[in-house]
């Protein structure tokens, strides 16, 4: 793993990625790394880590919104600079983002409008993403008449509606209670399977990791590091039923325990 | 401290650029800050100056207490009853915001030339911005506090004094800031109009007879002193927030 | 209507219907106040007559100058410390503080700088509407959650276009609050300085009339700059509500 050369079938590829923030030694902070992974193309794969571990300064690196302090991150052959995000990698976050002055349809046509589509081509992609998520009847709802999880939905249908070939996902359901979470996990199962997009989740949810994921990434505590890869069995149409498989139970004791020590070492770090 | 250091600095970046003003302006309307200070400092020690000072302090409290107590007390009737602060509300803003000074005329005619009539004048400045920030405050609360003191079985007064005042208190205080400037200007503007004595009756003197060192010392002793409490109460504002929190 | 709505108009009806009561029993006498009805009535002559015309337009055209100064330059000032956050903060309490300053006071400056037309009078409106625009342009941009400046990111959009496309849309209602205040305080500077000295303008006509004890001119002027000032404000606020009620969320 530890040479440079990243193979042409890896849609994203880091080799020795770290961030340190500030410069003064006695201030600065590691926050990640070094970090060595291969995103497949086509892959669902989900990062579990403990809090503040650096999950989502890793997300930032992958997502081009900040640059890493080392190492190189690529994502189909594009150096991730940090400088500017690529076209093709869409993005969702866990906070709200959907834009309060705009009904859901002019939500979701928002990046196409910039990018200069004619009118027919935006409402007929804007539609099909509309129902392909479910918001049809919402088109001309505005977000403060809608639930967090339809808001997140609409956040979801602005970033699919690009045709994003690699979705980055930063605790897109954080802000969600667990049966919302169970029903946006199996419909981004279908998004997933209907676009042959490539995946990135950032959770700190175990068992959602171990539902959704073809792989799940383990992060210590800062600065994080990935310190195991698990692969779970589940075929390409899994859906929520699997938490009733035995080996999910598996799954996720074997994730909390590699997760536990570092789990604790966060807390007390916080505490200090 | 660096709060401390940074108001220093704001401090003196003013006299720079009162000065700089000074020097591009001319001796025609402006005097320079050494020069002002001078003529503040032997204006507190001339005769007389010490009594009008008092005066206008002693009206000064008085309005401010009226603004107080009736700016909280209304602000938490209009907060604690959800139809009253719907009926209330867009009025006390109108009211805010409308030109007072048009209303001198009126006081002056109920009150007469003196001390009730500056009062009175400053109270009215200082009443609705506390009010208005007392019923935003109470209307911020989280519910679960409310259900809290029904939990806990208080009183509506017991649940008031324990519970939500104290809970509304760092934002009450800003309008208490707010209030306290707004109700200085009042007074001054009332003494400007409605009076014989006090500070803001020497600055329209002053005003009068184009008295720019007047004008230029009794503007900088009430500018110091409006910054100097607004600074002390904003101390007390963070450190009331750090308890709150 | 909504009972808020008509609880209020009642109220006010009330007030004004207790006040004629007390003025045409003679409890409040009628060198103090004149009645409400009558101020109505003598409102109409005097406008109907034209003497008040002048000055009016005189003072609405002073007051809409100030306040459009106020608003563009107080977003830009706003717009440049709230960059710094250290500045902004360092600044805020000397923002209260600006309230407390006689900013009338320094009219004899302005006159000295600005000579004695009706410039000086802009200008003390627009020193008091202009901190009101920067507090509130400071305060407006400081609710731009993070997220957003990332989303503006993702659709690798410049400072400027992010600024059009998403901070402002977003920022839209804050900012009308600060628009409001421009207005309601340009029009307490204006007035007051015509108070103070002028030699035309409503402030100026209420003075005069008080001095000339014409309480059926000078009450009706009151109840003119009170009508004015509030139908503007009220409609400022109507709006500012409008905007503000798409963002609740829950």
């Amino acid at each position: 793993m530890n040479d440079t050369t990243i193979d042409a079938a890896v849609h994203v590829g880091l080799r020795g990625v770290t961030r340190v923030f500030g410069t003064d030694p006695k201030t600065r902070v590691e926050a990640l790394g070094p970090i060595d992974l291969d995103l497949r193309k086509g892959e669902f794969f989900a990062v579990v880590g403990p809090s503040g571990c650096g999950k989502s300064t890793l997300f930032d690196i992958v997502a081009g919104l900040s640059p890493a302090t080392e190492g190189r991150a690529v994502f189909e052959g594009h150096e991730l600079n940090g400088r500017a995000v690529p076209e093709g990698i869409g993005v969702v976050f866990q906070e709200d983002a959907s834009f309060a002055w705009l009904n859901v349809a002019d939500n979701v046509a928002f990046g196409l409008r910039r990018a200069g589509l004619g009118e027919a081509e935006i409402t007929r992609r804007v539609d099909d993403t509309l129902t392909f998520m479910g918001l049809r009847d919402f088109a001309a709802a505005y977000p403060s008449q809608l639930s967090g999880g339809m808001r997140q939905r609409v956040c979801i249908a602005r970033t699919l509606v690009q045709r994003p070939r690699l979705i980055l996902l930063d605790e897109p359901f954080g802000a969600l209670d667990q049966q919302t979470r169970l029903i946006m996990g199996e419909e981004l199962l279908k998004l997933w399977r209907e676009t042959g997009a490539t995946v990135l989740l950032i959770t700190h949810a175990l068992d959602e990791a171990a539902m959704l994921a073809d792989r799940v990434g383990v992060m210590s505590a800062r600065p994080g590091r990935i310190i195991d890869v698990v692969e779970t069995p589940w075929g390409k149409d899994r859906d929520s039923r699997v938490v009733s498989d035995p080996r999910f139970g598996e799954i996720t004791a074997h994730l909390w325990t590699r997760l536990r020590d570092e789990s604790m070492a966060a807390l007390s770090h916080k505490a200090a | 401290m660096s709060s401390a250091r940074n108001n220093l600095f704001v401090i003196l970046s003013m006299f720079g650029v009162w000065q700089i003003t000074y020097w591009a302006i001319g001796d025609l309307a402006l005097r320079p800050p050494l020069d002002t200070i001078r003529n503040a400092w032997s204006l507190i020690g001339s005769e007389g100056f010490m009594a009008h000072l008092n005066e206008t302090l002693q009206a000064f409290t008085f309005a401010l207490a009226i603004a107080v107590t009736v700016g909280v007390a209304l602000g938490f009737c209009l907060g604690m009853n959800r139809l009253a602060g719907e009926v209330g509300e867009p009025l006390l803003v109108s009211f805010y915001s409308l030109p007072k000074i048009t209303l001198y005329p009126i006081v002056l005619l109920i009150f007469g030339i003196g001390m009730p009539s500056k009062v009175a004048f400053g109270a009215i400045h200082g009443i609705m911005p506390i009010t208005i920030f007392t019923l935003g405050a109470l209307r911020n609360l989280p519910p679960i506090l409310g259900r809290t003191s029904k939990v806990l079985r208080l009183t509506r007064w017991q649940s008031v004094w324990t519970i939500l005042f104290p809970a509304a208190r760092p934002e009450i205080f800003t309008g208490l800031r707010l209030g306290f400037s707004l109700t200085l200007i009042g007074t001054l503007l009332g003494e400007m109009f409605a009076s014989q004595r006090g500070i803001g009756f020497l600055l329209m003197q002053a005003i009068g007879l184009h008295d720019t060192d007047r004008i230029m010392a009794l503007t900088f002793l009430i500018v110091g002193f409006a910054i100097t409490a607004s600074l002390m109460l904003l101390a007390i504002n963070r450190h009331l927030r750090h308890g709150a929190a | 209507m909504k009972p808020a709505t008509a609880l209020r108009l009642g109220l006010i009806t009330l007030i004004v219907l207790i006040l004629e009561i007390l003025s045409r029993s003679g409890a409040i006498s009628r060198f103090v106040a004149p009645p409400p009805s009558e101020i109505v009535v003598d409102l109409g002559r005097l406008l109907l007559s034209g003497r008040v015309q002048p000055a009016i337009g005189q003072t609405l055209g002073k007051i809409t100058i100030a306040c459009a100064l106020a608003i563009a330059v107080g977003t830009l000032v706003g717009v440049v410390v709230q960059h710094f956050r250290a500045v902004a903060d360092t600044l805020s309490p000397f923002f209260t503080a600006y309230y407390a300053v006689p900013i009338y006071a320094f009219y004899p400056m302005m006159i000295a700088i600005f000579g004695i037309g009706e410039a000086p009078q802009i200008v003390i409106g627009f020193m008091l509407a202009v901190v009101a625009v920067v507090v509130n342009t400071i305060s407006a941009l400081d609710r731009i959650p993070r997220v957003f400046r990332k989303t503006a990111a993702v659709y690798g959009m410049s400072t400027l276009e992010a600024a059009r496309r998403i901070y402002l849309p977003h920022a839209g209602p804050y900012l009308a609050t600060g628009v409001k205040l421009a207005v309601s305080y340009s029009f307490i500077g204006v007035i007051g300085a015509e108070f103070i000295m002028s030699r035309i303008g409503i402030g100026h006509e209420i003075v005069f009339a008080y001095n000339n004890f014409e309480n059926q001119v000078m009450y009706p002027l009151i109840l003119f700059v009170l009508l004015a000032a509030g139908t503007v404000n009220w409609v400022f606020y109507a709006w500012e509500k409008r905007l503000l009620s798409r963002r609740s969320r829950s």
